[in-house]
């Protein structure tokens, strides 16, 4: 795709972000202040399975793990809410980074079991511990907006604030953020690390035998990637009030990669295709379903009705589209990560 | 640290349940096992399947008035007719592509499975008969029925198994099917068919170990989830085409984190499955073809 | 009376590569047939054409029904043996594990029980290594169980496939012993598949010789054997 139309793509997609609270209610500004939360978490999986292979089905737990940083530092220490998503984007950074050393050795259908497990294993972490909350989890200040049209003074002239909501002040957060985090992934993936990156993914072998670290770029990519989740993380508690052992469970680090395959991996336009998908997907699957269920209930099949509150159908329903993006997938997943490195077993 | 105060009639109960909840994961690791044997699939979506067809159960005891013994041969059945069109109608699309895509769509058959459970069921827990009730008393030490009743039951279905590959044209037929699928087909045999069956016996599998552990831990959306990983835990132990090591490591995991969890003051009921998640790390490490496996070099 | 297996105009590939133009053979009841020429004749892709490995245009007649599009598990229930190149063994499974996937097809359990003696018989070492596993054997004791497993189906039409490759000269030469022994005694019918041609044809009635895709020579083997030209120019002696 040529530069100018992607710039000119960016350039609109940032138009639409600011403009879209000023056209729609508030139920929306909140979903789309998850898209951006989804797309900073992807923009980190990307990094690590999109650009350097390595399948995750742990991004949640690192999610939660950030939420849970946002959690003990706001409510138990008196943060101000915003300031702990860098602390959040650290200390889960950090923990990625440490994960990246065992996960060196495993690839393929081992590495996705061993995410998983993760993923099922930071909940049961969080429950175990009091500073954590137990399985109560910790209760978070309702977010508040800092423009409440308030009237301060400026070298000695008063100015008044405009009003906010809290929720459309958060929208604009996320995505400050997100938008921030998008520039910082392009840094990220460009020139040698970005080219060694993309080396391990194609063939590890190969890229070994032309001097690229693997140690040192797979527990980066990790730790990188584990940073984002973080963030988002710690802006998915604010957005909660809460932060408990539930919050993020396995079937959301699943809904994250396949939010990543239906949004197309490698891109980062992709990320935040795939982040709308995650969200939307969430919210309206029970309308995508309405008519399936009608024509099925008009056969004379024994299915109640659904509507937005049926648990269950939004994974229902994502499950199927997962199945038939796989299917129709010229090369399979590998066209579309191109070759995910380590699916024969390895050599101790 | 260590509890020091150390009952045996204690000890003893917390064998039987380690023993027991062993015996959970060892059917669900078997039941992985197998799968990958037979189809080289790692199937993610074992648990969730395993979940969904004991609510099966649940709706036969509970909605229909089934005792449980019927319940459970009835779920067995269905258990088996629903994971061989699981792998008929949507594994078979994806048998020749890439493995990778092939983890996916097992993935994404554990959300539709988890998905259509909260719908059908809704999310919350429900009471799932046991068994086996009562207890018996041996030497001054009382142990639940349902304990020993939950290993005989995993064991005795084990033994059928083994009997049935072992001895049955049928079960040789699906050994050879696994080993050599195209000499298998020059002899007659509908590898499909073959593989289908596979996934059937898998889905038993996971149904008896769903049956056992609900009492237990109640039934609810997300009850295999951890228990899966005890089982990947558990079939990685052995190598994961190895069926003794995962009965075998299902078993020692279930003993030994319910003891630590017993004896180890600060592991306690909830850091139990980190420890297994520690021993699964640990042994994917230090010996990727599992602990009795074969070793497996990287094809350049 | 009409041949047990004829081959009309077949053609078949590998994706893009040609590996059979057009090839017309027959095959008739109680006859031995060998399929000989150098590598990359097509003699392989042949027989995996026959047994449904290998998809294919032309008319394949067996037995009287058209199976061009049959696939390899039908083949087997009609009757046809194919025992590979590379010999298709169950390598984790024993001797006696591997004879008794022979008889997967069968429905007389007393028929097959006879059968299973007979292959002893033929192979009196099966009997003593059955528990073996089967990778365990020797080649030229895989190739023996490979045939002997075949043999077990009853089959109608025993396809080989270069039985000879990688055995010692006196091994080939007693499974050959055993193949003319159970056409002359039972007329078995049999198509084999051979680099070592001298040996295919003192044991065949008739041959044909394929040259990248095509026949290029058919006759009796006696003819073929006499025939000098033949000889040099096709079959290498």
């Amino acid at each position: 795709m040529p530069i100018w139309l992607r710039v000119l793509g960016y350039a609109a997609l940032a138009a639409a972000v600011i403009a879209l609270p000023h056209f729609v209610g508030s139920f929306t500004i909140a979903e789309f202040t998850y898209v951006a939360v989804y797309a900073l978490a992807l923009f980190g999986l990307n990094i690590l399975t999109g650009i350097t292979g390595q399948i995750s089905l742990g991004q949640g737990a690192f999610m939660l793990i950030g939420a849970y940083t946002t959690g003990i530092l706001s409510a138990h220490h008196g943060w101000p809410q915003l300031l702990t998503v860098p602390a959040a984007a650290l200390v889960a950074g950090i923990a990625g980074f440490l994960f990246g050393f065992p996960a060196l050795r495993l690839a393929g259908v081992y590495l996705a079991l061993a995410t998983f497990a993760l993923a099922v294993i930071v909940p049961s972490i969080a429950t175990a511990f009091d500073f954590t909350g137990g399985s109560s989890g910790i209760l978070l200040a309702l977010p508040t907006s800092p423009f409440t049209g308030q009237r301060i003074h400026v070298l000695g002239v008063g100015v008044t604030m405009p009003t906010v909501g809290a929720d459309t002040w958060l929208y604009y957060v996320s995505w400050g953020i997100a938008a921030v985090g998008l520039v910082v992934a392009f840094w990220f993936v460009r020139g040698k690390r970005g080219r060694a990156l993309r080396a391990i993914m194609e063939n590890e072998l190969a890229a070994t035998a032309s001097g690229v670290s693997l140690s040192r770029y797979k527990t980066l990519a990790f730790g990188v990637s584990a940073a984002y989740a973080g963030a988002a993380g710690a802006l998915f508690g604010i957005l909660s009030f809460i932060v408990t052992p539930g919050l993020i469970p396995v079937t959301t680090s699943i809904l994250l990669l396949a939010g990543l395959v239906v949004g197309g991996a490698r891109s980062f336009l992709g990320a935040i295709i795939g982040a709308i998908f995650v969200e939307l997907i969430q919210v309206y699957s029970a309308d995508v379903l309405g008519p399936v269920v009608n024509a099925a209930q008009q056969v004379g099949l024994p299915i109640g009705d659904v509507d937005k509150a049926t648990p269950g159908v939004p994974s229902v329903v994502y499950g199927v589209i997962l199945l038939v993006v796989l299917f129709l997938m010229p090369r399979g997943a590998a066209g579309l990560f191109s070759r995910i490195a380590g699916l024969t077993r390895r050599v101790v | 640290m260590l509890t020091l105060a150390f009952s045996s009639s204690h000890f003893f109960q917390t064998v039987a349940f380690g023993l027991a909840i062993g015996a959970v994961y060892a059917s669900l690791a078997l039941a992985i096992v197998l799968i990958y044997r037979t189809t080289h699939v790692v199937n993610f979506a074992q648990g969730e399947m395993a979940t969904f067809t004991t609510y099966i159960a649940w709706t036969l005891t509970a909605n229909h008035g089934w005792s449980f013994w019927p319940a459970f041969f009835a779920t067995i059945a269905i258990a088996f007719v629903l994971g061989a069109a699981t792998e008929r109608v949507i594994i078979r699309p994806f048998e020749r592509g890439d493995p990778l895509t092939l983890i996916l769509v097992t993935i994404a058959l554990f959300v539709i499975f988890n998905g259509l459970i909260q719908w059908i069921w809704g999310p919350d827990q429900k009471f799932f008969p046991g068994a086996f009730s009562g207890t018996f008393t041996i030497r001054g030490v009382t142990i639940a029925h349902q304990d020993v009743g939950v290993v005989a039951v995993t064991l005795a279905t084990v033994v059928v198994l083994w009997l049935f590959f072992r001895f049955t044209k049928m079960g040789l037929a699906m050994r050879a099917a696994a080993i050599a699928p195209v000499a298998s087909r020059l002899m007659g045999v509908r590898v499909g068919w073959m593989y289908a069956a596979g996934w059937g016996f898998a889905a038993s599998l996971g149904a008896v170990s769903g049956m056992m552990v609900a009492p237990v831990v109640q039934l609810n959306p997300s009850m295999m989830q951890s228990i899966l990983v005890y089982s990947f835990a558990a079939a990685v132990f052995g190598g994961i085409e190895s069926p003794l090591g995962a009965v075998v490591g299902g078993l020692a995991l279930g003993l030994l984190t319910t003891l630590l969890g017993a004896y180890v003051s600060w592991i306690g009921v909830d850091l139990q499955l980190p420890v297994a998640f520690t021993v699964l790390i640990a042994v994917l490490l230090i010996r990727p073809a599992g602990l009795l496996g074969r070793h497996v070099v990287k094809r350049v | 009376m009409a041949p047990l297996l004829e081959l009309r105009g077949v053609q078949a590939r590998y994706g893009p590569i040609v590996a059979l133009h057009d090839v017309s053979l027959t095959v008739g009841e109680g006859e031995v047939v060998a399929l000989l020429g150098a590598n990359g004749a097509g003699k392989t892709t042949t027989l995996r054409a026959i047994s449904g490995l290998v998809a294919k245009t032309g008319e394949v007649v067996y037995a009287g029904s058209d199976v061009r599009r049959a696939s390899p598990e039908r083949m087997a229930r009609l009757g046809l043996a194919h025992v590979p190149e590379g010999r298709g063994l169950f390598p984790e499974l024993t001797v006696w594990e591997n004879l008794r996937m022979g008889a997967y097809v069968r429905r007389d359990r007393g028929g097959v029980k006879a059968d299973l003696e007979r292959a002893v018989q033929h192979f009196p070492w099966i009997l003593e290594r059955r528990h073996q596993h089967a990778a365990t054997l020797s080649g030229g004791e895989q190739q023996m169980l490979a045939v002997a497993r075949a043999l077990v189906a009853r089959p109608k039409l025993l396809m080989l496939d270069e039985p000879s490759l990688g055995l010692a000269p006196l091994v080939t030469q007693e499974l050959f012993r055993v193949v003319h022994e159970l056409n002359e005694q039972e007329g078995l019918t049999v198509l084999v598949v051979e680099q070592n041609a001298q040996i295919a044809l003192t044991v065949s009635h008739r041959a044909y010789v394929l040259e990248v895709g095509r026949v290029a020579v058919e006759g009796s083997s006696a003819e073929l054997r006499e025939h000098e030209g033949v000889r040099r120019s096709y079959l290498g002696y």
